[in-house]
């Protein structure tokens, strides 16, 4: 089985896409010669020509509306935004005509297409470059998100995504493009070649969307994660000693509750973890629920690491992203009594 | 002090804001002797193929087929046989009829939302006329007469109005935001503007399958000033999609003049300059001008030569919605004062100066229109009203928002069903 990082099992994934489906094509700003800022779609306008991959301009709203467009003719788009902080132009057309299309039109017209990001921070980015916009999708009907923590993930989630009838906002996250990421940003960084996720089978396959991966089982605490921070929190209970059981969730909406309740049913304890802001972040939704399904299962308040209400800042980006230390005071917290 | 303060900075001359008005408002009497009205024939006809730089002297001029004998002249002129030009007039007539009576059964109390196109029935219809029956339009809310162009059931845009048992969107549209994909009619938006550059992401789609479909954007004047209009143009432009890009300028968004669009400073039209593509600037009452125009666009967009920015300049003869009462901004009596005259008149006028129309034949159509319009109300109307829907089927609210029911959702429509209808 080869050996990929993400950004090798993504571009993989496009390319088995493409060549099963003729009806796929690839845009966004910088994506078609040069492959894209991330080389995500690296190689893929020489093997699939210009008409099916090719650059767009600097204009976001302008890319989700021409394959709002070009899903109404009949093709599936699979469109890049070049950073998750960029895809605010294109918000009323992802909210209003993407999501909407299915339901305002009794299932006439369709959207069926993948728009991919990348998200997060921890890459000194600054403002612009680093934010998790997740709950501004999450939060919309219509839409479909997902965000995968591994290279086997990607590339099984791309690929399920662009089969899907549905628009899928496809969030990657960046800092671990070449190597998962433990929080300690002073360490050097391990690549993906030493993980065992790393192994990407050849060809199609995919991985569910709507379904969580328990990545680790355990008794003490459920944790609740995805993206870079499933790494990060997985190093923290590693740190700290404790049989955590973690939860990637891979897709957000719709979201596998059922593997969530039933974990936080067996350890009575929840810590959920992001890299967003807290206020009104997917993070409120997840302890709505647990405590909805588990309320006479808990035995500590559900607790938060999240980013902090403020704009990302550059200088202090290790005093911003939710890292070791945040997690080892609120695993505290939430282990406590 | 603040920073505010003038005073700190008296040397240096005030700076002013501009904020465009009409020239016209309640109690005035609007005259238009000073709006330059170019005659019929006048404006010089291009090939389909040339440089878009050669088309750029008409972005300022007005194509005119109709004169003021009302015969047809000038290269524009589309030379259209008797019996299309009756099948637009009748057309027009019927879009008329209809936005009447469902304008009425709005304040009846049937619907809750009605928009007429009165004094623009011509664009939509002649456009329709122009493009071949597998084009796609992306309209917004005021180009009815494309479905009724292209024979939809005037029943089914009933049902819609009504939302009621036969409305294919499930009651979940307000009333006129039509769609259907076998009339070539895209799902309407409420959002102005997205559909422009949806459009030319249609024609792209077209583009990179070798079709030879063409694509028609509509927009209006004040949704030009969305960003989506300067999308739709780059794209457009950037890919030489095959695409109309029709802008109908009727002067009024809401209570807003256009010139809080811009219009104060270059036409619509003006705008196909700065993206080079072609640009087109037509009468938007006189039907046979916006046919040719249509018609040209459509020759120059299927044989690769690129998009046409074509800018209808017309006049919003009543309010912008039923929402809506114009006599708080603008003088009543600027429709009728409007120099460009009835769409309707004057195709009318001109059949009866070729002498393939007369008075009788009119008065017979007309009253087959109404009758057809008021027998598909009648249709409609055992299908039930506005305030009779949203009892039944509750369960439906739930469909269609993916593909398939994810469990939140059948968990809520579950709540939703024992809850019943408040």
């Amino acid at each position: 089985m080869p050996t990929m990082n993400m950004i090798q099992a993504l571009n993989d994934a496009h390319k088995v896409m493409m060549r099963a489906d003729e009806d796929i094509v690839v845009f966004g700003e910088d994506i078609g010669y040069f492959g894209g800022v991330f080389r995500v779609t690296e190689g893929l306008q020489k093997e699939f020509g210009k008409t099916r991959t090719f650059d767009a301009p600097i204009s976001e709203g302008g890319i989700v509306a021409t394959a709002v467009g070009m899903a109404a003719y009949g093709l599936k788009p699979v469109i890049e935004i070049q950073f998750a902080d960029y895809i605010y132009p294109g918000y009323d057309q992802i909210v209003s005509e993407v999501a909407k299309m299915r339901y305002r039109t009794a299932g006439e017209w369709t959207m069926p297409m993948v728009i991919r990001t990348p998200y997060g921070g921890g890459i000194f980015g600054g403002q612009t470059h680093s934010q998790s916009p997740e709950s501004l999708f999450t939060h919309i009907a219509g839409l479909k998100v997902v965000i995968p923590s591994t290279p086997y993930d990607a590339k099984g989630l791309l690929i399920a995504a662009i089969e899907d009838a549905d628009p899928v906002i496809f969030f990657e996250p960046k800092r671990i493009y070449n190597g998962p990421f433990d929080g300690h940003h002073d360490k050097p960084v391990k690549p993906w070649s030493k993980h065992p996720a790393s192994d990407v089978p050849e060809g199609h396959y995919t991985v569910p969307i709507g379904k969580a991966a328990v990545v680790r089982e355990g008794n003490d605490l459920t944790i609740l994660a995805y993206g870079t921070m499933v790494h990060v929190a997985l190093a923290s209970v590693e740190e700290q000693g404790l049989d955590a059981e973690l939860i990637d969730l891979r897709t957000l909406v719709p979201l596998d509750l059922d593997t969530i309740e039933r974990s936080v049913k067996k350890t009575g304890r929840c810590l959920v973890v992001h890299e967003a802001p807290r206020t009104s972040g997917f993070g409120g939704e997840l302890v709505a629920l647990v405590q909805e399904r588990c309320f006479y299962h808990l035995e500590a308040p559900v607790e938060r690491v999240t980013g902090w209400d403020t704009p990302y800042p550059h200088a202090y980006e290790w005093a911003y992203f939710p890292g070791p230390k945040r997690m080892k005071r609120a695993l505290e917290k939430v282990m406590a009594d | 002090m603040s920073d505010k303060d003038p005073s700190l900075r008296r040397n240096a001359p005030q700076l002013q804001l501009h904020v465009p008005e009409p020239p016209f408002r309640p109690g005035d009497t609007p005259d238009f002797s000073s709006l330059k009205i170019p005659a019929a024939g006048e404006a010089p006809r291009p090939d389909t193929g040339v440089p878009a730089s050669e088309t750029h002297a008409l972005t300022t001029a007005l194509v005119r087929v109709l004169g003021d004998d009302d015969k047809s002249v000038g290269a524009w002129d589309p030379k259209l046989d008797p019996e299309t030009l009756r099948k637009m007039l009748r057309d027009m007539v019927t879009v008329r009829i209809f936005d009447d009576r469902m304008y009425r059964a709005q304040r009846q109390g049937k619907t809750s939302f009605y928009m007429k196109c009165t004094g623009e029935e011509a664009i939509a219809i002649a456009a329709a006329a122009a493009l071949d029956r597998e084009d796609m339009h992306f309209p917004t809310y005021r180009q009815q007469g494309l479905l009724i162009a292209r024979g939809y059931p005037l029943t089914e845009m009933m049902n819609q109005i009504y939302s009621n048992k036969g409305d294919k969107l499930r009651g979940r549209q307000l009333p006129i935001m039509y769609s259907d994909k076998a009339h070539g009619f895209f799902s309407i938006s409420g959002n102005l503007g997205t559909q422009f550059p949806q459009a030319v992401g249609w024609a792209m789609g077209a583009a990179i399958k070798g079709d030879s479909r063409i694509a028609m954007g509509w927009i209006g004047d004040g949704a030009t000033a969305e960003g989506d209009f300067h999308s739709a143009m780059t794209f457009a432009a950037v890919y030489n999609a095959p695409v109309i890009l029709a802008t109908v300028n009727n002067q009024w968004a809401i209570s807003s003049f256009s010139g809080i669009a811009g219009a104060e400073r270059a036409t619509f039209a003006q705008r196909a300059v700065g993206y080079g593509i072609a640009g087109l600037r037509v009468d938007g009452n006189d039907a046979l001008a916006i046919y040719a125009a249509v018609k040209w666009a459509a020759e120059r967009a299927r044989s690769n030569k690129g998009p046409t920015l074509i800018e209808f300049f017309t006049y919003r003869a009543e309010g912008h919605s039923t929402s809506d009462d114009p006599s708080g901004y603008r003088p009543t009596n600027e429709a009728k004062l409007w120099p460009l005259g009835d769409p309707i008149e004057r195709l009318r006028a001109h059949l009866l100066a070729i002498g393939e129309w007369d008075e009788e034949r009119h008065a017979t159509m007309t009253a087959e229109c109404d009758a057809q319009v008021r027998a598909a109300q009648k249709e409609s109307e055992k299908l039930g009203i506005l305030p009779q829907q949203g009892k039944d089927n509750i369960e439906s609210m739930f469909d269609d928002v993916y593909a398939d029911v994810p469990w939140h959702l059948a968990q809520q429509r579950e709540e939703a069903v024992s809850e019943g209808r408040g």
